[in-house]
């Protein structure tokens, strides 16, 4: 009995191993040994460059615009406050 | 706007608008072609936010052991510009990524500690925000730690496996590519400078108006 269990275990374990002997023995595609240039891949397989570069240097120029924008808006409303509360007459004591 | 102000922000224009010609001057990168050239802004911006992080941390000990106001205001410019350039080095890295290395972003030392650093200096931003008082003291703790990761970052790719190029590609580059990038990179540094000016003059009026009204309340 013992030996029938021991039997199904590693009839068992083995179905494991099943799924990588098969996957190893399917036909692969042939390995690529050198350097593709960028030239030699199909246009559609290529990512289009030049979208990805502007989209990274308008990125830059609208968040650093955008930053002195913010900062400017702010120094101004807080020195008009400034402004204002120096025109403001003294409190009474 | 000081004299000095406005020479500074016409110099930097002038910087910005001729970068786009100084870069398209630079020879393509053999293995990547035109997206490399990406290179140019995501390499400052990257050490710009590196530089910010410990000018934060720097001020932020100053702070905390010299409790002087002015400290905790450039600790607070150069946290929020840590957070500013962060957000454009991460923004342009994965732009440059999608072509160079196929996906938008790797799980790798150098990208997660970058993100992890941009977190802490958002958390910090947040405190600084939301936090009430004591928050200035919670804060420059935190910009310590921000401070500490940086050496981590830099280093990462030397020590760890990444897809990212390693800290030896700048020093070996040739003029052609070299003289673009540090064109770059002092345009950067002198607004990153201009900023700190303005956000530090900023916080400074705050805390006038501040004092006016506490001594108004005293009275």
């Amino acid at each position: 009995m013992g030996v029938i269990r021991s039997l199904i275990c590693v009839a068992a374990l083995s179905l494991l191993w099943l799924p990588g002997v098969v996957d190893a023995q399917s036909p692969q595609p042939p390995a690529q040994e050198e350097f593709v240039p960028l030239s030699d891949i199909p246009p559609e397989e290529q990512i289009p460059a030049f979208t990805l570069l502007a989209s990274a240097y308008a990125l830059v120029w609208l968040v650093l615009i955008g930053y002195v924008w913010s900062v400017s808006r702010r120094l101004h409303a807080v020195e008009s406050e400034l402004m204002a509360l120096a025109r403001k007459p003294p409190v009474p004591r | 706007m000081s004299t000095l102000t406005t020479v500074g922000l016409v110099v930097i224009a002038a910087m910005f608008a001729a970068a786009p010609w100084v870069i398209n001057a630079a020879p393509y990168e053999s293995t990547m072609g035109l997206v490399y050239k990406i290179f140019f802004f995501h390499m400052p911006s990257a050490w710009i936010f590196l530089i910010a992080a410990i000018v934060s941390g720097v001020y932020s000990g100053m702070f905390l052991f010299g409790r002087k106001p002015s400290s905790d205001w450039k600790a607070l410019a150069a946290a929020e510009l840590t957070f500013v350039f962060g957000a454009l080095t991460l923004l342009t890295g994965p732009l440059w990524a999608r072509k160079a290395w196929g996906v938008w972003w790797v799980w790798d030392a150098r990208l997660t500690s970058s993100l992890l650093v941009w977190m802490i200096f958002g958390a910090y931003l947040l405190l600084r925000r939301y936090g009430g008082p004591g928050s200035d003291k919670l804060s420059a703790a935190m910009a310590l730690f921000g401070m500490a990761t940086v050496p981590f970052i830099f280093v990462s790719v030397n020590y760890w496996r990444t897809l990212h190029p390693q800290t030896s590609v700048v020093p070996s580059l040739p003029v052609s590519m070299g003289g673009p990038l540090w064109f770059c990179f002092i345009a950067f540094l002198l607004f990153f400078l201009l900023l700190m000016q303005m956000r530090v003059r900023l916080e400074r009026q705050r805390a006038l108006v501040e004092a006016h009204f506490l001594s108004e309340d005293e009275s």
